[in-house]
């Protein structure tokens, strides 16, 4: 799967998605605007965490952070195999509500054995995250 | 006695929040300020397709979730809060993946609040499979409190976010 991601533009980044069991479990799909890894996961009843609100579940903010920071990182390091979280730290800014999210980003800093990232996850209002992800991850292969 | 109807409605609702049913987490055991929790292994949860490993994200979901039901039922054990009727939201989680998850075995998870304050709450846990001397992950959580409204509804934690 990371294998093919390398491979350009003739390869969806959802057929790497659709690849991860848990991603396509989440619903997760994406896009890629000029480097840039786009997830996208639209609201389910399952991922709620507290339905008095309701709101989305931290493991599941969590789980679209650390996918993105994982695609981006495979996207951007030509990985031949998907990196390994070494550690991760979740801001949870806004609560995650029972509409579609959104999810990208960046490495801020690409080693040869590992990448920090930093992801950052958002609903209606990309200016207004509802979450962020700062991460290490170590490539392999 | 209000404070003990909160405690156990505040565990029946984290205990029956859907992502954490979904994945087909169990509670094992829920006392004030403790939580210990498992997963069996699932095909579903497969973050790794090429090698069968739960996705970090589970991880994460499982040590927040516990974290969050250790903190959620500590607060609602003291009975001397004016009110008692509190929620919790998360500010943040820390995880540190010590090994990688072996596939196909059960995940357990236990967390223990270690510090109220006021308005913050702090947390721990960690997550082994065969053995507790066996770190798979570990987290460190922080929590404020939130207030619930008479009508049932928790209160955003960031007013005007």
């Amino acid at each position: 799967m990371a294998r093919a991601a390398r491979e350009g533009t003739s390869v969806d980044i959802n057929d790497l998605l659709a690849a991860v069991p848990y991603c396509a479990w989440l619903g997760v799909t994406g896009r890629v605007a000029d480097g840039r890894v786009m997830l996208e996961m639209p609201f389910a009843a399952k991922l709620v965490g507290n339905p008095i609100i309701p709101a989305i579940h931290g493991g599941v903010i969590g789980s679209l952070l650390e996918t993105a920071a994982i695609v981006q990182a495979v996207w951007d390091t030509k990985s031949t195999a998907f990196p390994k979280p070494v550690d991760i730290s979740v801001d949870y800014l806004r609560t995650g509500r029972a509409v579609t999210s959104f999810a990208s980003a960046r490495l801020a800093r690409q080693g040869r054995r590992v990448v920090n990232v930093h992801a950052q996850m958002w609903q209606e209002d990309e200016t207004k995250p509802i979450a962020a992800l700062r991460g290490h991850f170590l490539l392999k292969g | 006695m209000a404070d003990e109807n909160m405690s156990e409605r505040f565990l029946h609702s984290l205990g029956g929040a859907a992502y954490f049913e979904a994945i087909g987490a169990q509670v094992v055991e829920a006392v004030p300020g403790r939580s210990t929790m498992r997963l069996p292994y699932a095909p579903h949860l497969v973050g790794n397709p090429d090698t069968g490993v739960v996705h970090g994200g589970v991880i994460t979901g499982l040590l927040d979730h516990a974290c969050g039901m250790a903190v959620g039922s500590a607060l609602g054990a003291l009975s001397s809060t004016a009110g008692g009727m509190r929620g919790i939201a998360t500010l943040d989680l820390r995880i540190d993946y010590l090994k990688a998850a072996k596939p196909g075995a059960d995940i357990t998870v236990i967390a223990e609040c270690v510090k109220i304050t006021r308005q913050i709450v702090f947390a721990r846990g960690r997550a082994f499979q065969a053995s507790e001397d066996d770190l798979i992950a570990s987290a460190t959580g922080t929590f404020i409190i939130t207030e619930l409204r008479s009508g049932g509804i928790i209160t955003e934690p960031r007013a005007g976010s």
